[in-house]
């Protein structure tokens, strides 16, 4: 073990080292396309937090660049006083949460069913969901659809609306079919367990991995989703977060709290309280973010090997 | 009879198990297609979804003959095209970057970064356009305008001939990260004997690159590619329509913003489910071109 670890390490130094004046070239250029591309992507992302806290009139003659100039959190206290965003931001919770409960039973259980080999109706079931990836009645029949289910401003839409979503079906159902042999099913099958007990108690265990990975692939498509509600909702008392962000970031709608916005030092300031909107709406996601990460880059390369 | 009492004996735990999946698809994907005769039909409220009069092929044809017609066509392939040519090879290119990173911690520090603006939702993404490239005080405008890649009076936002290179590059900036996961993962299950093979062969890291690390992420390239082109009407709805002003329509309308804005807003919804059906049939038969002709040359395809 000990001299295998020690081969490996010679040969990785063989390979790092760089040897003569081109690969010193190729080393700094790499250097330098890495920090550029560092810069580009975490930049606008940098800026908005450093707006969101600086002196707007600042902002907006470009004085702010790198770091908060002249501290004020008038965004900040703007926001904590729109009731608009508090109710945004528990009915999203509120769909991200049910919502992506129903999708994981809707989903793990089909993906466990198209896993059995013995299954003789699975090819058949797959391509009744698989059709509908690259076929679709369009958005107006769908919309008559739900019309005409009477969902249309309700909140059971947001929850039911996407609660399969194929492509997650497969990545679950090839998870499923890679990670659990079929031995261990013949085993507890001669052990009298059916279907539901191996599921159960097996196969969810089991599929941690999988799990983490669709939970994280669904509740991001719930928090993000504005679409749904744009078309199939008229209450603002449903409104998801998005929905109000797209009114106060985009349509400059006022804010609840004001007239203030007509006033020359508001109008600056509505700057700023977009600023702030936009770190507050989309904080949650960031901060689960560390914790999902090794997650995500496992699910991506189990959705590659899609059947 | 038996028989089929002991296929059920067997299976109808798992039929059940895929039962609100099938009732979920079948409601929500399957009856819309039923639908679809709205668009060969009037529609009259109290007929109903499906009881309007048969028509045939009036409401295609008002849609070919309108003005509309060329201008969201030419719109949709354009966004499409330009996604597909410079958007797909930026998550290569940023993938044999991350992979020649030596530093274990800057190669973190990287990858972490660039992953982060997928989960920006889309409304949180144009406004964060709407904000840095806002044409008085916008922080990127400035930065533009000082090395002269927009002229001093552009407005960035609100110009036909600025909307397709601010879709792309936003959509690169967004997803280009998260796009070379799948590349990244392909160039570590390189074999490293390869490079030492190739290093005494006396190349230097830059044609290792080129000669080993390129074609072992070909495959996943020609099968990504394939995918993207039979996407290639599918553009997202939700970006362009969040980006769409007055001032940059002639560039931003395309085939999926227009259905919406005649079908659901303006109510005409046996002419909006017709030009849906329309693009929907065009991706379509993309779908299985590009297919068979993956097959054909490389053997591998999605069906």
């Amino acid at each position: 073990m000990q001299s295998k670890t020690k081969i490996i390490k010679a040969n990785s130094n063989r390979f790092n080292r760089p040897k003569n004046t081109s690969d010193r070239i190729f080393a700094t250029v790499v250097l330098i396309i890495s920090i550029a591309t560092f810069i580009i992507i975490a930049y606008p992302l940098w800026f908005v937090i450093i707006a969101s806290i600086s002196n707007s009139d600042l902002v907006n003659l470009g004085k702010v660049t790198f770091w908060p100039r002249d501290i004020r959190l008038y965004g900040y206290q703007q926001i904590a006083k729109d009731a608009r965003i508090w109710s945004g931001y528990a009915n999203t919770i509120f769909y991200v949460v049910a919502g992506t409960a129903l999708n994981m039973v809707v989903t793990m259980p089909a993906a466990y069913a198209l896993s059995r080999k013995t299954f003789k109706a699975r090819n058949k079931v797959m391509l009744y969901f698989v059709f509908t990836m690259f076929f679709s009645g369009g958005l107006v029949p769908t919309y008559m659809t739900v019309n005409a289910l009477g969902l249309i401003s309700t909140r059971t839409i947001f929850i039911i609306f996407m609660a399969l979503n194929t492509f997650n079906l497969i990545i679950a159902r090839t998870f499923i079919e890679n990670s659990i042999p079929d031995e261990l099913y013949e085993a507890a099958v001669l052990d009298g367990c059916s279907h539901f007990y191996f599921f159960i108690k097996i196969v969810i265990p089991l599929s941690k991995a999988v799990i983490s990975v669709l939970i994280l692939y669904y509740g991001v498509y719930h928090w993000n989703d504005y679409f749904n509600a744009l078309l199939f909702n008229s209450k603002s008392e449903f409104e998801p977060l998005q929905i109000v962000l797209r009114r106060i970031l985009l349509l400059n709608e006022a804010f609840s709290s004001g007239t203030g916005v007509m006033g020359g030092y508001a109008q600056s300031s509505a700057d700023q309280v977009k600023y702030a909107v936009i770190i507050v709406s989309t904080l949650p996601i960031l901060c689960v973010y560390p914790f999902i990460q090794k997650y995500f880059e496992k699910g991506v390369m189990i959705g590659a090997v899609k059947g | 009879m038996a028989k089929i009492k002991r296929y059920l004996e067997h299976n109808w735990q798992l039929w059940l198990m895929l039962l609100p999946a099938i009732i979920y698809i079948f409601v929500f994907c399957y009856v819309p297609m039923y639908g679809i005769q709205l668009a060969f039909r009037d529609y009259s409220f109290s007929a109903g979804f499906t009881g309007g009069k048969f028509v045939g092929m009036k409401y295609f044809m008002q849609y070919f003959h309108s003005n509309m017609f060329f201008t969201t066509l030419k719109n949709t392939f354009l966004i499409s095209a330009a996604s597909i040519i410079v958007g797909f090879p930026a998550p290569i290119i940023l993938a044999m970057i991350i992979n020649q990173i030596r530093h274990k911690k800057w190669k973190k520090i990287l990858q972490t970064t660039v992953y982060i603006p997928y989960f920006i939702s889309v409304v949180v993404l144009v406004s964060m356009l709407n904000v840095l490239l806002a044409q008085n005080g916008g922080v990127i405008t400035q930065f533009l305008r000082a090395i002269h890649i927009v002229g001093q009076n552009t407005n960035v936002l609100g110009d036909a001939r600025t909307f397709i290179p601010l879709y792309v590059l936003s959509g690169i900036w967004q997803s280009m990260g998260w796009n070379s996961i799948i590349f990244i993962a392909a160039l570590s299950s390189v074999d490293t004997q390869l490079y030492d093979a190739c290093r005494i062969d006396g190349a230097n890291r830059f044609q290792t690159m080129i000669h080993i690390d390129f074609p072992a992420i070909l495959p996943t390239i020609i099968i990504l590619l394939i995918m993207n082109m039979g996407n290639i009407l599918n553009v997202g709805f939700d970006k362009i329509y969040l980006m769409q002003n007055s001032l940059n329509l002639g560039a931003s309308q395309v085939i999926s913003t227009y259905v919406y804005s005649v079908g659901i807003k303006s109510s005409q919804f046996s002419f909006g489910s017709a030009v849906g059906l329309f693009n929907t049939v065009i991706n379509f038969i993309f779908l299985i071109i590009t297919n068979k002709i993956a097959k054909k040359t490389t053997g591998t395809g999605l069906m």
